[in-house]
């Protein structure tokens, strides 16, 4: 109980703001010529190119990034499990919209020769709602035994959730369901192939032409921008900010700490469900070698190297990392080595160069290329940092 | 005056007569093999202002700790409207109306002060999360609502309307102090806490403090529970004093009497020869 008075031993105050950054107007501006651009974007290229895939998983990505930012940026819970997202969305179109269950017979807003086959055949959309029915409640059971945790420990529970799904997947073509004769998951094997997305008004998807897919993906991820951005500035958002910086502070200003994660596990893995559904009805197959921790690791090095907490950070991270990953070390600099002599395949280092990478950013830029002004505020002031350990019961 | 006295009516004043807002009784507080708090009971009656008060270590600070609900007393029994809040959620607390400040001040530092108070306002508010997304028209309002009941409050607890917008870790530590109890009213507390409010300000600023209780009491209808080390703001303002002292309750009453109280004297300065 210190009686001294602390304003002596404060430091002559630097002044702090979250201005900067573009004007309103040419954020504006910017942004509806980027949203354009990206529009027209798959007129410019050739339909089946493996250009316009790249940009179709790069935007897929955008999708899941954005997700892991609510949780990690947002309300500041590390999460290295998030893979299990992209598992729990993918089996939701494995289960629902393929011939999966071939005992069942199911067919729910779906037209044309899928009709034919067996299996439980159901539309995309609905799929979608279905995948992030599942995340959110398995958002919500990561969340649970975290609730006590806090920063590098709530990583470790993460983490072993991911690896929990992934092993569940793995094995799950040896757990035989109470119902019929199915199995949970096709393990390595994988489910393929899936349901190609049905839509209202719309031709079937098909692997000729990309560019349907390109644009529903750019579709989604303009309605998950909009969801985030709005709930970063509602009243969940600055809840999540105040428990990101003083939990204590918080919850004795009547913000309740244990809803208040969960909305932002639930969003979040709400978030990387829809990715996960989408991407395993573009790539057709859902395979439980896809949901390593890699991945997890993956999404998680995109949202810091763009800024942690800032939307468009994310976003410019996810492009980044994904064209990195999908083009420029595959496509670009493969004969590099070969070039200079060497004999290995430069996607093999694809890891090391992520985290190369990443090591220059965080020695030259640590609150990422675009940051957050509040993030950096609090990186460089150490705000959040403090103790704070207190018996809140869950 | 030991303990054992605390459920008598305290000496002189008219406060015991009014209802009372909270009620403790036989509070301890344990950590480890430390007795923090040992058995304290403890009335604050309706619109009134007391202070607790006593040495470093005294453990005034972890008495008001499980009044908020960050701490949950090992033995005890604590009552606010009637309602047993012993070991309650703090935001449930809050809920029910009491608010507190900290004594090493708590804002959210990158937050502006306005947004501070906007936190303040969070059990206040109904928005849901597909409300929020949809901007329905009612969360819209509620928005614009607590906008301007933040800037009420800032204004009244005499922010300038130019630092309304500045970060809090900006401001001087006389306006954070200023923001922190802002914050706190924004929840439309019955019952402010206020842990050490003073501390580190200078006599002009503590008188202006002083007032600005007064006016919570008296404008406001808000009860006040102090801790405080600023002798002259303490019996200056109280209408009741309790005094701690390595965790028990050494003497209780109005500020002239425990001022004279030989327990509270030589708690203070030690046994006079």
């Amino acid at each position: 109980m210190a009686v001294a008075s602390p304003a002596q031993s404060t430091p002559a105050p630097k002044r702090y703001s979250l201005e900067g950054g573009l004007p309103p107007v040419a954020g504006k501006v910017l942004f509806v010529a980027l949203a354009v651009f990206a529009v027209l974007l798959p007129l410019l290229l050739d339909p089946i190119s493996s250009l316009l895939s790249d940009c179709i998983i790069a935007l897929a990505f955008v999708i899941m990034a954005l997700g892991l930012n609510v949780v990690v940026g947002f309300a500041g819970l590390l999460d290295l499990g998030y893979v299990a997202f992209f598992a729990i969305g993918a089996y939701a179109v494995g289960w629902f919209a393929s011939g999966f269950f071939v005992d069942a017979n199911v067919y729910v807003g779906v037209s044309g020769f899928v009709l034919n086959l067996p299996g439980i055949h159901t539309n995309f959309l609905i799929v979608l709602l279905a995948a992030m029915i599942l995340c959110a409640i398995g958002g919500i059971l990561i969340g649970l035994p975290t609730l006590r945790l806090r920063g590098d420990y709530i990583a470790i529970v993460t983490l072993a959730f991911g690896e929990i799904i992934r092993v569940f997947a793995v094995n799950g073509d040896q757990i035989a369901l109470p119902f019929g004769d199915a199995n949970l998951t096709a393990g390595r094997q994988g489910i393929t192939p899936v349901d190609q997305i049905q839509l209202p008004f719309l031709p079937q998807f098909t692997q000729l032409d990309l560019r349907p897919w390109y644009w529903l993906v750019l579709a989604l991820v303009f309605v998950t921008l909009f969801v985030v951005i709005r709930l970063r500035d509602s009243r969940l958002g600055r809840a999540w900010i105040a428990i990101r910086e003083d939990e204590v502070a918080a919850a004795s200003m009547g913000v309740p700490l244990v809803k208040t994660k969960l909305y932002a596990y639930a969003v979040g893995a709400a978030i990387g469900g829809v990715s996960g559904a989408f991407q395993a009805s573009y790539l057709n197959t859902v395979n439980a070698d896809q949901f390593a921790f890699s991945f997890s690791i993956f999404v998680l090095a995109m949202i810091i190297l763009g800024g942690l907490g800032s939307v468009w950070g994310v976003v410019f991270g996810a492009v980044l990392l994904s064209f990195i990953n999908s083009y420029l070390i595959p496509d670009v600099l493969r004969t590099v080595p070969k070039s200079l002599g060497l004999e290995f395949e430069l996607t093999d280092l694809g890891f090391g160069i992520f985290g190369f990478l990443l090591l220059i950013v965080m020695v030259l830029r640590p609150e990422g290329l675009l940051p957050e002004k509040r993030r950096q505020i609090e990186l460089t002031e150490g705000v959040g940092t403090g103790e704070s350990t207190f018996e809140v019961r869950a | 005056m030991t303990s054992s006295t605390a459920a008598d009516p305290p000496a002189g004043g008219d406060t015991a007569s009014r209802a009372a807002l909270m009620t403790v009784q036989g509070v301890s507080k344990v950590f480890g093999g430390l007795t923090a708090v040992s058995d304290v009971s403890f009335t604050i009656p309706s619109r009134s202002i007391v202070s607790v008060i006593g040495p470093n270590g005294a453990g005034k600070t972890t008495f008001f700790n499980m009044l908020t609900g960050l701490y949950k007393p090992t033995v005890g029994r604590i009552t606010f409207l009637g309602k047993d809040v012993t070991g309650t959620r703090p935001d449930l607390i809050t809920k029910m109306g009491v608010a507190r400040t900290f004594q090493n001040i708590r804002l959210f530092g990158t937050m502006s002060a306005l947004e501070n108070v906007l936190v303040g306002q969070h059990a206040r508010m109904k928005a849901g999360i597909v409300g929020s997304i949809l901007r329905t028209p009612g969360v819209r309002k509620e928005e614009e609502r607590i906008r301007v009941v933040g800037r009420e409050i800032l204004d009244f607890v005499g922010m300038p309307a130019s630092s309304f917008d500045q970060l809090a870790i900006n401001l001087s530590y006389g306006d954070q102090r200023r923001v922190e109890i802002a914050r706190a009213l924004a929840s439309e507390p019955k019952l402010l806490l206020l842990d050490e409010p003073t501390a580190g300000m200078n006599p002009n600023e503590s008188d202006r403090l002083t007032q600005l209780m007064r006016r919570l009491r008296d404008e406001r209808d808000l009860t006040i529970l102090l801790i405080e080390h600023d002798m002259k703001v303490v019996m200056g303002v109280s209408e009741r004093v309790t005094v701690l002292d390595h965790g028990t309750k050494i003497a209780e009453g109005d500020p002239a009497t425990v001022r004279s109280d030989p327990a509270v004297v030589e708690a203070y300065l030690g046994k006079q020869g």
